[in-house]
């Protein structure tokens, strides 16, 4: 049977694809509300909003001043406005930076305490059976033999964290998967050695609001030598109204370690758009090797374009120890406005950078991404796989830049870099930026626009196939190489997704 | 099964009249063959039949067991039985051949309100049929169409007939580009499938596919018409003579 599953994940769209789209009826499918009673921080971002959260969350002394200093960093900050996007110019004192269920005021002892509620929402969002009962703490369900492959999951909702499943496990190998708010109070040392070491402070605009106003987020540390026994994932969920999401990751794999991380990401409809400004850093010391991917599924506002999330997110991963190796996957069908480039920083020697994505825009949408490949060590390897999918009146920019600095000898950049365009009033970019500054490097860069063949449509539907399910098929097609590169679980849940956000993009 | 009656089309971009009248009843269980010079209408009327996007039926009907065909989306009219083997069989980057012969199967299925087939009956009939065909695992793998050869497209063509077990069957020049071996291939696959309740459209210009599908009836179009039938002496007539006598016969 799993031989037929394989067959099913590596060679495209398969039946549940098609089920999906059924079932959804072309509606957002994570769009509705949890009824939870919620505890806000007075709405807008000052001092002591920064203050009131680094209190709620216990922190020591030391993280307290570090926010302090980037908010006043922000404050002489301005927005940048370079990106190929427009949206309505957002008033950051019109949210709300810290909302929580009241029943996680006083931190759940255990799994056991979490709000029933909040468990039914993750339910909602198809977290697999299994972790869903160690969520509930039901007794016993580590060593259920249900599901084939552990994955680890730590959820946050709206502003906290939830609850991380596997913990003990975990532990026993000596990894660390934890919430960086518990992070940062068990483990200060880790926390102060590498927070804001990718991703400075003052990086930019949207990361210097997140370093101040951050509220949750995960924490993985995986110790030399330890391959991490499962996949870790992160489901990211904006519940409350008006209210922004700062989740800030901090991986660090140290020397000869692997981990493959997941990130999950949900929001309700609401009219009203809401803020995403995460950050993620991840830091590769020699040998190491990370994979993070993300299925990013956040409400991209209604056809008419009101209401979605304005997605600025800021990931970097610093390949500092030699022949150290990161591959970013990412599957961004969400988002009213994306703004989002996870970048690799090739700095040890031997060092290898991937980044592969699908970057899907229906109707009013606006997405503008792509990657950094910044090459400082020798023989430092980069590739790019980038497939934009552009339908209704959607624009679709890739942005990359390729920087290969003069110590960065016989270093390689492969791109591709490849647009689809469903209907003719929508727009595919691509602004590759190339630096190269010694003479023994090569880039190479392909780069193709085609449009969703009529030809290969009627191909489809004369063999049975109604028009959704045929787009769907052919997009998955065009996208083959980047599900390729997911972890298998998430192919299957990308495959979905494409075909869900393309529902109503033809005919 | 199929009725076509005084169908005329013209292009939806321009004002040209391509199908001028064809009159066509093609019974169950029956094999028919049309022939006919370059540029006659045959693909076209298969295009219409099958519901491609670009032409206009202005007058005249089509009907396919009893069920007015041009009425249907072209999914709805495979999903009533109708299946064409493309002239030329498109290519679809990414998406493996077997994933897309399953989507079909079960695309028609739900659309019968039919169970679909399950991963382990569906793997097991392909590959039977496959072998029949002579279609590898690696073919069956491979993204549908693309790197194939002309021969290997028209078997796949028939292969996703065998699967699909249509009812009206409409082959538009399934014969050319196609080896000695892999007509004969080719002709026993549609062989098989021949059956009290299906019947068969062959668009050909050669003999050599009628010596092994046998036909029951020979058309000859011409100008958008059929403009003369008969038995299986019509092909070898139009393989001695060509068209000349023919036409000037009937014009
Ligand atoms: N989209 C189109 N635009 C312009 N002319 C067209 C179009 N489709 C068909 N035609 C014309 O209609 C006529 C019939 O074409 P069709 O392909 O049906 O012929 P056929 O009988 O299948 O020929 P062959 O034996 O060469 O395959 C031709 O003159 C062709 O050029
Ligand atoms: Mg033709």
């Amino acid at each position: 049977m799993s031989a037929i599953k394989d067959i099913d994940v590596k060679e495209g769209v398969d039946q549940e694809t098609v089920d999906a789209v059924r079932e959804v009826g072309g509606e957002y499918k994570y769009g509705w509300n949890t009824e939870i009673e919620m505890e806000y921080a007075p709405k807008g971002v000052n001092t002591d909003i920064v203050r009131l959260i680094s209190d709620k969350n216990e922190e020591p002394e030391w993280m307290t001043e570090w926010r302090l200093a980037a908010f006043s960093r922000w404050e002489n900050m301005q927005e940048p406005n370079w990106a190929m996007v427009s949206y309505p110019k957002i008033d950051f004192q019109d949210q709300y930076y810290y909302a929580r269920p009241v029943s996680m005021i006083e931190k759940p002892k255990s799994i056991h305490d979490v709000d029933p509620k909040l468990l039914a929402t993750y339910d909602k969002l198809g977290i697999p059976l299994k972790e869903q009962m160690i969520l509930a703490g039901v007794e016993g369900a580590e060593d259920a033999p249900t599901t084939p492959r552990k994955v680890a999951v730590d959820a946050v909702f709206d502003s906290v964290s939830v609850g991380t499943t596997f913990k003990d496990e975990l532990k026993k190998v000596g990894v660390i998967f934890c919430s960086i708010s518990e992070a940062i109070r068990e483990y200060p040392e880790l926390v102060k050695k590498y927070l804001g070491s990718v991703v400075p402070v003052s990086d930019n605009y949207y990361a210097t609001l997140n370093s101040a106003v951050f509220s949750d987020g995960s924490f993985v540390y995986i110790p030399p030598g330890v391959r991490c026994p499962m996949e870790l994932s992160t489901y990211f969920r904006i519940n409350a109204e008006n209210t922004g999401q700062f989740e800030r990751t901090l991986i660090i794999a140290d020397k000869g370690s692997y981990v493959s991380y997941l990130e999950g990401c949900t929001a309700p409809k609401r009219d009203v758009a809401q803020l995403h400004a995460a950050v993620v850093e991840i830091v590769l010391e020699e040998d190491a090797e990370v994979k993070y991917s993300t299925v990013q599924n956040w409400f991209p506002g209604d056809e008419d374009g009101n209401g979605g999330i304005y997605n600025f997110v800021t990931k970097r991963a610093d390949c500092r120890g030699d022949r150290s190796k990161v591959m970013w996957t990412q599957v961004e069908t969400g988002s009213a406005v994306t703004w989002k480039y996870p970048s690799c920083i090739l700095r040890g020697d031997d060092t290898q950078g991937e980044f592969y994505s699908i970057a899907i825009a229906n109707n009013h949408q606006q997405a503008d991404t792509g990657t950094k490949m910044v090459h400082l060590g020798k023989n430092t390897k980069s590739r790019i796989v980038s497939k934009g999918i552009s339908a209704g009146v959607a624009q679709n920019t890739y942005r990359g830049l390729v920087s290969m600095h003069p110590k960065a000898k016989s270093s390689r950049n492969y791109t591709q870099c490849d647009s689809l365009l469903i209907g003719d009033k929508c727009g595919a970019h691509t602004v590759p930026y190339i630096e190269v500054k010694n003479n023994s490097s090569r880039v190479e860069h392909e780069a193709t626009t085609s449009k969703v063949d009529d030809e290969q449509l009627f191909y489809c539907r004369q063999r049975g196939m109604d028009e959704e399910e045929a787009v769907a098929l052919v997009v998955n097609g065009f996208c083959k190489d980047v599900l390729q590169a997911l972890p298998m679980e998430f192919a299957m849940e990308a495959q979905q997704l494409v075909a869900i956000s393309l529902e109503g993009s033809v005919g | 099964m199929l009725k076509i009656r005084n169908l005329k089309v013209s292009l939806e971009e321009e004002e040209k009249q391509i199908l001028k009248g064809v009159d066509l009843t093609v019974e169950a269980g029956k094999v028919h063959a049309i022939m006919g010079p370059n540029g006659s209408g045959k693909s076209t009327l298969s295009y219409v039949l099958s519901g491609r996007d670009g032409y206009e039926v202005t007058d005249g009907s089509a009907t396919l067991l009893d069920k007015d065909l041009l009425d249907m989306e072209p999914e709805e009219r495979a999903a009533s039985g109708l299946f064409l083997a493309f002239q030329y069989p498109v290519e679809i980057p990414g998406v493996g051949n077997m994933t897309f012969l399953r989507t079909a199967v079960n695309g028609q299925r739900k659309a019968r309100g039919e169970e679909e087939m399950s991963a382990a009956d569906f793997l097991k009939e392909v590959r039977a049929k496959a072998k029949i065909l002579k279609i590898d695992a690696d073919m069956l793998k491979r993204p549908v169409n693309v790197g194939f050869s002309g021969g290997e497209k028209k078997r796949n063509e028939i292969l996703q007939m065998a699967m699909l077990e249509p009812k009206m069957c409409i082959l538009d020049e399934t014969d050319s580009g196609l080896d000695v071996d892999a007509m004969k291939l080719v002709a026993q696959g549609v062989n098989a499938l021949r059956d009290e309740g299906r019947a068969f459209l062959v668009i050909t210009h050669y003999q050599r596919l009628l010596d092994h599908i046998k036909p029951d009836v020979v058309h000859i179009m011409a100008d958008g018409r059929i403009v003369k039938t008969g038995g299986p002496e019509l092909a070898l007539e139009v393989e001695n003579n060509g068209y000349a006598d023919i036409l000037s016969e009937v014009m």
